[in-house]
């Protein structure tokens, strides 16, 4: 936040209500608003357990830099109707320099949100859309919200001409409902208006579900086979007609074992594959993923994880399924898991990770979260990076082919069907070099250290991790804790704390050599997470030589990381 | 157990079966005019009979070497290696440049080559005693079906012909029988294994 | 003399692979594999161009002991990896093999989809009514009353129909083989291969270790009495009411396969990036 006068560098807004309000498309509408008048953004969702008519909130935070974390406390709460929407209490911290607006038709705001302090402005919402033929009560919002934040009418308009593109008079009432709204902000008298927009930059909209599956298809992809699953199901709903596009496709398999199936039979006829799941389709494709390590079928899994174990919390986000990926599998399984730590990131490590499993011929997890991948962000264009796909193919009539030749690098040449005198069977019972079954223990350990070999052999340049700052004290995270990380590190800095910040997106194979150069001279580092267990701390502990003493700070999902906290939790353990 | 095959007519270093079998084809296949349509397509079924017969040998020599069986290995072999010099034979006598196709998959459609054994009737601890009991049934088979030719309406060349391979069967069927005398029969309890099978995947 | 001999085609040891197979002489498995060969032979297949898929089981085995490609996977999902395989490469002709566990019971599932789904491909599934790996359990296709050491009186449960299974869940193509006559299941094979869509060719191959009253299964079959049929109404009575030795085509429907096209860009890739655009 900013002095007065300037406008605030970031505004954190909530939109709630019950079915049938319309918050979400009212918040959908704000965000690209705000990102029209040249703001980045962040919005965030949560809703009750209902299919239809549930409560919902639309929780934005626009900024004049680039957001990768909510923030600690929202400035404005509007809800439509009051329904059930003190169930998200938790989610929705207010203070005393918040505001509420309710509209007094649907009563009083609940005890929990008024006992923060926060001024109440009642506003006739329902009453102000009646008198506008075809008007509703979300656009009231969406007009109001964007009043308060300063945001431009133009940017407005354009945002619900952009969703509404049929015109005609349900354009003209939401426009009008629109500019009703921005009338009571200006009755209000309370702004929380942002500061004049940064100068304008190539900006993306987009989601972290949609930055995977295109992360994914400029790394090569072309098969997708997956099964329904909150919150990975809008990663595969945008693949579906974008894998047409691009001459691919998309198959919705009758389970989760058939998925993973589908997508090794699929990588086994040369053509890289995916799927997406979360964490109970995770646990039914393990077995098959053994066999992706044995038989060396590159495919790529992404794992956007959810609150567990079993069921959990299918709509909320958590770290918890790190053991799994890593650990999960039967016998000594040499495999990639990566994992984004950012909304942007979720393309490029997803792009990385197909590389990788292709390059590799190895099945690569990435372990993305709710969070991101539901999560809708304005930012900076991705740069266009490289990684594609490059599977070492044998050549036909080869002479004296072995499948699984014992390379220096590990990897071999890998036949394809269609191509003559290589045939082959790719099998999941351990084998001699030509694919042949083998018991025997000479076999066994060959392709054991073949196996560990190939991911051994190759150089992962820079993007093993982000490393930011210097000094003796460092912050160790992953995935989505790190924005939240990122910000609570940066308010430390100016409290006079200096130290790094490392952000692991190569989880396996570990670079212990590469960490204990990023760390040399550390004596002691927290390490910050979002599972119960402390299941990052042990990978750090089981997979790394650390010197330096850890702290750990966990906390379980399904409420997202938030700054304020992790920067408290700085202070004191750098002044312990 | 059933029994089949044939191959035993030269096994037995079965020189006149083999000679019978040359004969036959010679006195046919080198009539005065060339050799009739059903003529030809005829021995090309025999052929094919021949063919079939070694090959299901062979596949029978290798099941018993996996299962560590190298009596009945060798002898299945050796009736494989005669079943290949008959449709050897066959080919040169007709003066085919190369082996007929369309010999292997349908030339019997709904049935077996009538000389080739049963692959059911294997077990890993028989006895070569039963590996001649298949063969000698494989023999009687094929003794019926050229018999059989010699009853149809097949033009007359053919039938003689026909009739000649039936004799010639016949005199393996004789050879056969002689061999297993040279074998014990299996005693009871023969597939007795005190070992319970093994597991595998 | 010098009479031509017939074109050569391709002969069925051209799919035969140097790998001997692990199975119990007189196995029904052995003539099952043979009659693989045959069909691809009669077919004209290139083996470079055929890819055979299978689980885990007895059965199962087979890929390696062809000259195709194979894909020995993990239990039960063979029909899932032959559907991702067939889907991402049309061109290749692809075959699922296994056995009744396999394909039955850990596979149920697929068996249900992949008939559903109707991709162009072949499942043969080799019956045995037992589970031979693992030494003789009863599976889906074991009769109530066989007893065994995890069914010591009998399962009690009523025997999985695989073919009106098939049928009802929408298979294109139902037959039914039987290894005692190896040249007929090569040729059911083939009409299998050939008919579009998911092809069914349940064959009853006896195990001969654990099942070995099987041996008289050869004296049990009998060529199927009617011709078959594309009306499936027709075929649920005759499939519901058949003592389970009819051998022969029992359903030859004409639903469309599932065949999305692969392979032909509309769009560049950069091209997707437009919707995210600001």
């Amino acid at each position: 936040m900013t002095g007065e006068g300037k406008g605030l560098d970031s505004v954190s807004i909530a939109l709630a209500g019950s079915g049938g309000a319309g918050v979400m498309t009212a918040g959908n509408m704000l965000l690209e608003a705000a990102a029209q008048a040249g703001y980045y953004g962040l919005m965030t969702r949560s809703s009750g357990p209902q299919i239809r008519g549930g409560e919902a909130a639309a929780m934005l935070r626009v900024a004049t830099t680039p957001c990768d974390s909510v923030d600690d406390r929202y400035q404005v709460l509007v809800a439509i109707d009051w329904g059930n929407v003190a169930r998200f209490a938790a989610e929705l911290p207010l203070d005393a320099a918040s505001l509420i607006v309710g509209d007094p038709a649907h009563g009083e705001p609940p005890e929990v949100f008024l006992k923060s302090g926060a001024r109440h402005a009642p506003v006739t919402l329902k009453d102000i859309a009646k008198k506008i033929t075809g008007g509703w009560p979300n656009m009231v919002a969406l007009g109001l919200l964007g009043g308060i934040i300063g945001l431009p009418y133009a940017a407005l308009r354009a945002a619900v001409e952009r969703s509404l593109k049929k015109g005609g008079g349900a354009l003209a009432a939401s426009l009008a409902a629109v500019q009703a709204g921005a009338a009571e902000a200006a009755r209000i008298g309370s702004s929380y208006a942002l500061a004049p927009a940064p100068a304008r930059t190539a900006r993306w909209l987009i989601t972290g579900n949609q930055a995977a599956g295109y992360g994914a298809i400029r790394g090569g992809v072309r098969f997708v086979a997956a099964y329904p699953i909150t919150p990975a199901t809008e990663l595969l709903e945008w693949m579906a007609p974008s894998l047409e596009r691009v001459g691919g496709t998309l198959v919705q398999a009758e389970d989760e074992l058939a998925s993973i199936n589908m997508i090794l039979g699929a990588s086994y006829g040369g053509v890289p594959s995916l799927t997406a799941t979360s964490g109970p389709g995770l646990s039914l494709m393990i077995e098959a993923l053994g066999l992706g390590v044995a038989a060396e079928i590159p495919i790529v899994v992404v794992d956007v994880m959810r609150t567990g174990p079993s069921t959990g919390i299918a709509t909320k986000t958590e770290q918890a399924d790190l053991n799994l990926a890593m650990y999960g599998m039967h016998g000594d399984a040499p495999h990639l898991v990566l994992a984004p730590n950012s909304v942007a990131d979720c393309l490029r490590t997803t792009q990385w990770a197909t590389h990788l499993a292709e390059t590799l011929q190895v099945p690569a997890i990435v372990l993305s979260d709710q969070f991101f991948g539901q999560a809708r962000a304005v930012l900076e264009r991705p740069e266009t990076v490289a990684f594609a796909g490059e599977r070492l193919r044998a050549a036909p009539n080869a002479a004296d082919y072995k499948r699984y030749a014992l390379t220096e690098s590990g990897v071999s040449p890998m036949a394809i069907p269609g191509t003559a005198g290589i045939t082959y069977t790719a099998d999941g019972l351990e084998h001699a070099e030509r694919g042949t079954p083998s018991s025997l223990a000479s076999d066994h350990l060959a392709q054991l250290e073949k196996r560990a070999r190939k991911l051994a052999s190759i150089d992962y340049g820079e993007d093993w991790a982000d490393l930011e700052g210097e000094g003796e004290l460092a912050v160790i995270t992953w995935g989505s804790c790190t924005g939240a990380v990122r910000e609570a590190f940066s308010r430390a800095r100016s409290d006079g704390i200096t130290g790094r910040l490392l952000s692991l997106r190569l989880l396996s194979p570990a670079q212990p050599e590469k960490l204990r150069r990023a760390l040399a001279g550390v004596t002691r580092a927290l390490v910050i997470e979002q599972s119960f267990g402390g299941q990052f701390l042990r990978y750090l502990r089981g997979e790394y030589d650390l010197d330096c003493e850890l702290t750990s700070f966990r906390k379980p999902g399904p409420l997202p990381a938030r700054p304020d906290e992790i920067h408290r939790r700085i202070l004191d353990w750098s002044r312990a | 157990m059933t029994a089949k095959k044939k191959p035993a007519r030269k096994t037995k270093r079965a020189t006149p079966a083999r000679k019978t079998a040359v004969r036959a084809v010679k006195r046919a296949a080198k009539p005065a005019r060339a050799p009739s349509a059903a003529y030809a397509d005829f021995m090309v079924q025999a052929y094919a009979m021949e063919n079939d017969a070694r090959d299901r040998y062979t596949e029978f020599a290798e099941q018993m070497d996996m299962h560590n069986n190298p009596d009945v290995a060798r002898l299945f072999r050796k009736l494989a290696r005669i079943e290949g010099l008959h449709a050897e034979t066959i080919v040169r006598e007709m003066g085919w440049s190369k082996p007929p196709a369309r010999t292997e998959a349908w030339m019997w459609r709904h049935s077996e080559a009538p000389e080739s054994a049963a692959p059911g009737d294997l077990h890993y601890l028989m006895q070569p005693y039963q590996a001649l009991e298949l063969a000698l049934e494989s023999e009687r088979r094929a003794v019926s079906f050229f018999s059989g030719m010699t009853h149809s309406t097949a033009p007359v060349e053919v039938k003689r012909i026909a009739r000649e391979m039936a004799a010639e069967e016949r005199e393996h069927v004789r050879l056969i029988r002689e061999w297993l005398k040279k074998f014990p029969k299996p005693e009871r309890g023969w597939d007795q294994d005190p070992d319970p099978p093994q597991q595998s995947d | 003399m010098n009479a031509p001999a017939p074109a050569a085609g391709l002969k069925p040891q051209l799919f035969k692979s140097d790998v001997k197979p692990v199975w119990c002489p007189g196995c029904g498995d052995y003539t099952v594999l043979s009659s693989v060969t045959k069909a691809l032979a009669a077919l004209e297949v290139r083996p470079e161009n055929v890819a055979v898929v299978s689980g885990i089981g007895c059965s199962s085995r087979i890929p390696a002991y062809t000259t195709c490609y194979g894909f020995h996977g993990v239990h039960g999902r063979a029909l899932a990896a032959a559907t991702g395989l067939k889907v991402a490469r049309p061109d290749l002709t692809v075959l699922a093999m296994g056995g009744d566990g396999d394909g039955y019971s850990i596979g149920g599932n697929h068996f249900l989809h992949a008939c559903r789904r109707n991709v162009d491909l072949t499942y043969i599934v080799m019956d045995n009514r037992v589970y031979g790996m693992t030494k003789g359990q009863p599976s889906p296709t074991t009769e109530p009353d066989w007893d065994s050491k995890l069914a010591p009186h009998g399962t009690g449960l009523r025997e999985f129909h695989p073919l009106v299974i098939a049928l009802a869940s929408g298979a294109n193509f139902i037959a039914r083989a039987t290894s005692s006559d190896p040249n007929g299941t090569a040729d059911l094979i083939a009409q299998a291969v050939r008919h579009p869509g998911f092809s069914f060719v349940e064959v009853l191959s006896p195990c001969v270790t654990f099942r070995p009253e099987q041996r008289n299964w050869k004296e049990m079959v009998h060529p199927a009495p009617v011709a078959p049929t594309d009306d499936a109404a027709r075929a649920a009575r005759r499939l519901m009411t058949d003592d389970g030795f009819n051998i022969g085509v029992l359903y030859a429907g004409h639903r469309k396969p599932y065949r999305p096209e692969m392979g032909r860009p509309a769009a560049e890739v950069a091209e997707l990036e437009t919707e995210f655009i600001l």
